[in-house]
């Protein structure tokens, strides 16, 4: 078992408010890993410094051993690391099957002159770009949608749109962060299949949610976050059973769930 | 899938060349044919406008200067250094593109409204440069006789043919744009050309990227677009459309003042790309037509009624306010919304059937 990422003392400070504080933890290949914890426990924050969106404060990240922390977010998606969003953000203005297509950008050749002037067999790779884009919207059972609007589609559909649209980019590392809000059970079902087809095709995935029971189906390996603290690590066993754990999702403070 | 992108784009490029061939069979008028010249100039700097603002979704109140600095540029070039029109435009074209990237490379960081003052007080600045460095610029009084554009045979080649043999080539130039008819079918060529190119643009690897960093920037560089690089390229893009639209004006009138580049011009401009459709490209040759036709009929009826001088500005706002109440998407679109909107009414309720749509869209 190798270690694809690894994060060293990551700290987010915004203003006065630790967001993380001294968080480390390894993401081993070959794994489903889940970072979990209420809301506010910092899960987002943890993602938007994997993927780039902002640097950690202190701390490092890194992927297959090199240091990722200082990049910006599409040398990190070249890098092999794709993630959906909490608060869905597809491209509205496009359709379905474009969404894919950006998808594709990393994957695809062209640049303005050839875009322009259509030389260069710029159109034969716009439809290669189109058929594989296809291929995403199949695995994920969006093709009969293929030419509507983004934003058109219900919003169980936005959310597998967006993992298509976030594999298409061939990660290393799925980032997905809460897939499963606002969906409904049946919904859910096909989510957990769908998330076991991706990781059988050889893409790791890191999930991030506050759903226990999603995230215990089908996690290996649990990392809980709790006011931008670690409090707990292992197999959904031991962290089911891990008293701060509990504390953290029942215990002091009324915690909103779902 | 089946069909290509070219042909589409070539098939609406061939319908304007034929419908732009045919015009001034119809079109008697010298004035009519002038003012259609200048909707094609601003077709293309309203084109060029929307590849930034329809599409990236990055505003600019500026445009104005780099239409003027293009046209400034060609015009001081011709009449004081006697440069070739054809060797000027492009030279203008080059420094409007280079100053568009040193003053979008730290503008493009701004979002928004931020962006629209930066831009806003970068035209105002060329503005004022033009009205004050008169020892180049010549000042309010402007720049006078820029020489028309002809196409004739290179004085190089005319200079190696009488090395060469001993003979003098006599031959003139084969095609002055000199008359209102040559500069209606220059302007629109052109035009009609950018049109087909924005076109193209849009709907590629490049076009998609610039739409999503305007839909969602995070989402668009998670997914590995470098998104200020993007916008950097799509601002110099745009300015190069004004420059060249610029030069074309000053070639066509042949004489330019700083009034035809202020900020209520850039307004303007952002007008024409918000009534044709933000994201359209065809839509900018509506927006174009109706904002330089509206200019035009407003300054003859200033000359009936004095009330309606100096309407423009308040049309302008009024036009644009509307736009946006009743039309926001434009409108090209908009009208389209509205027919459907009655054919649905007239028919009974449509039974929701899964419409086979054209991938990609203009």
């Amino acid at each position: 078992m190798s270690t694809l990422l690894e994060a060293g003392n990551v700290c987010k400070v915004f203003g006065g408010l630790v967001a993380v504080n001294d968080v480390s933890f390894t993401v081993q290949a070959g794994q489903i890993t889940a970072l979990i914890g209420p809301n506010g426990a910092g899960k987002t924050t943890m993602l938007n410094m994997i993927t780039g969106i902002f640097p950690p404060s202190s701390g490092w990240i890194r992927l297959d051993d090199k240091p990722i922390h200082r990049l910006p977010p599409h040398k990190i998606s070249a890098r092999g690391i794709a993630r959906t969003f909490q608060n869905v953000e597809l491209f509205t203005n496009m359709t379905v099957l474009e969404n894919v297509m950006v998808g594709r950008h990393l994957r695809s050749r062209g640049n303005l002159f050839t875009a322009a002037t259509r030389l260069g067999g710029a159109n034969a790779e716009e439809r290669k770009t189109a058929n594989d884009a296809m291929t995403y919207l199949e695995l994920v059972g969006l093709v009969d949608v293929a030419c509507e609007e983004a934003g058109d589609l219900p919003f169980g559909r936005q959310r597998l749109l967006e993992i298509a649209r976030a594999l298409a980019t061939e990660p290393s590392l799925l980032l997905l962060d809460e897939a499963a809000a606002g969906l409904s059970t049946r919904e859910k079902k096909d989510l957990v299949e769908l998330i076991f087809r991706i990781r059988a095709s050889g893409v790791n995935i890191f999930l991030v949610d506050h759903d226990m029971d999603l995230v215990m189906d089908i996690s290996d390996h649990v990392i809980v976050l709790d006011h931008g603290e670690k409090i707990s690590e292992g197999t959904p066993g031991e962290v089911q059973h891990d008293e701060q754990v509990i504390a953290a999702y029942l215990g002091e403070e009324p915690v909103s769930e779902k | 899938m089946k069909t290509s992108f070219f042909t589409s784009t070539l098939l609406w490029m061939g319908v304007g060349l034929i419908v732009m061939a045919i015009t001034p069979r119809f079109i008697h008028s010298n004035y009519w044919l002038l003012v259609l010249a200048f909707v094609a100039i601003n077709a293309i700097l309203a084109v060029g406008l929307n590849l930034l603002m329809g599409y990236a979704g990055q505003v600019s109140l500026g445009h104005a200067a780099f239409y003027g600095i293009g046209a400034y540029t060609t015009a001081i070039l011709t009449t004081q250094h006697h440069v070739s029109p054809w060797l000027a435009l492009p030279a203008g074209i080059l420094l409007t593109c280079v100053i568009a990237y040193v003053v979008g490379v730290p503008c493009l960081r701004l979002h928004g409204h931020y962006l629209a003052m930066a831009t806003l007080g970068f035209g105002w600045i060329v503005y004022i440069v033009l009205v004050q460095w008169d020892q180049v610029t010549l000042g309010t009084s402007g720049v006078e006789n820029i020489p028309k554009l002809a196409i004739g045979w290179p004085e190089v080649l005319k200079e190696h043919y009488r090395m060469l043999t001993g003979f003098r080539w006599n031959a003139g130039p084969l095609v002055v744009f000199d008359n209102d008819v040559k500069r209606f079918y220059l302007t629109w060529v052109v035009a009609i050309v950018l049109l087909g190119v924005s076109a193209n643009i849009v709907r590629s690897r490049v076009g998609r990227a610039l739409r999503a960093l305007h839909s969602s920037e995070n989402a668009a560089a998670t997914l590995g677009v470098d998104v200020s690089r993007y916008k950097t390229m799509v601002f110099v893009l745009s300015a190069g459309y004004a420059a060249l639209a610029g030069s074309l004006y000053a070639h066509v009138v042949n004489f330019i003042s700083p009034s035809v580049f202020g900020f209520i011009v850039s307004v303007g401009l952002v007008v024409m790309v918000v009534i044709g459709g933000m994201g359209s490209v065809w839509g900018a040759v509506v927006g174009a037509a109706t904002i330089t036709l509206l200019v035009e009929w407003l300054r003859d009826l200033g000359e009936v009624v004095p009330v309606f001088k100096e309407f423009d500005v308040i049309a302008h706002g009024l036009i644009l306010i509307l736009v946006m109440l009743f039309l926001p998407a434009g409108l090209t679109m908009g009208a389209r919304e509205l027919v459907l909107r009655w054919f649905r009414r007239r028919r009974p309720a449509p039974t929701p059937q899964p419409q086979p749509r054209e991938v990609t869209r203009v």
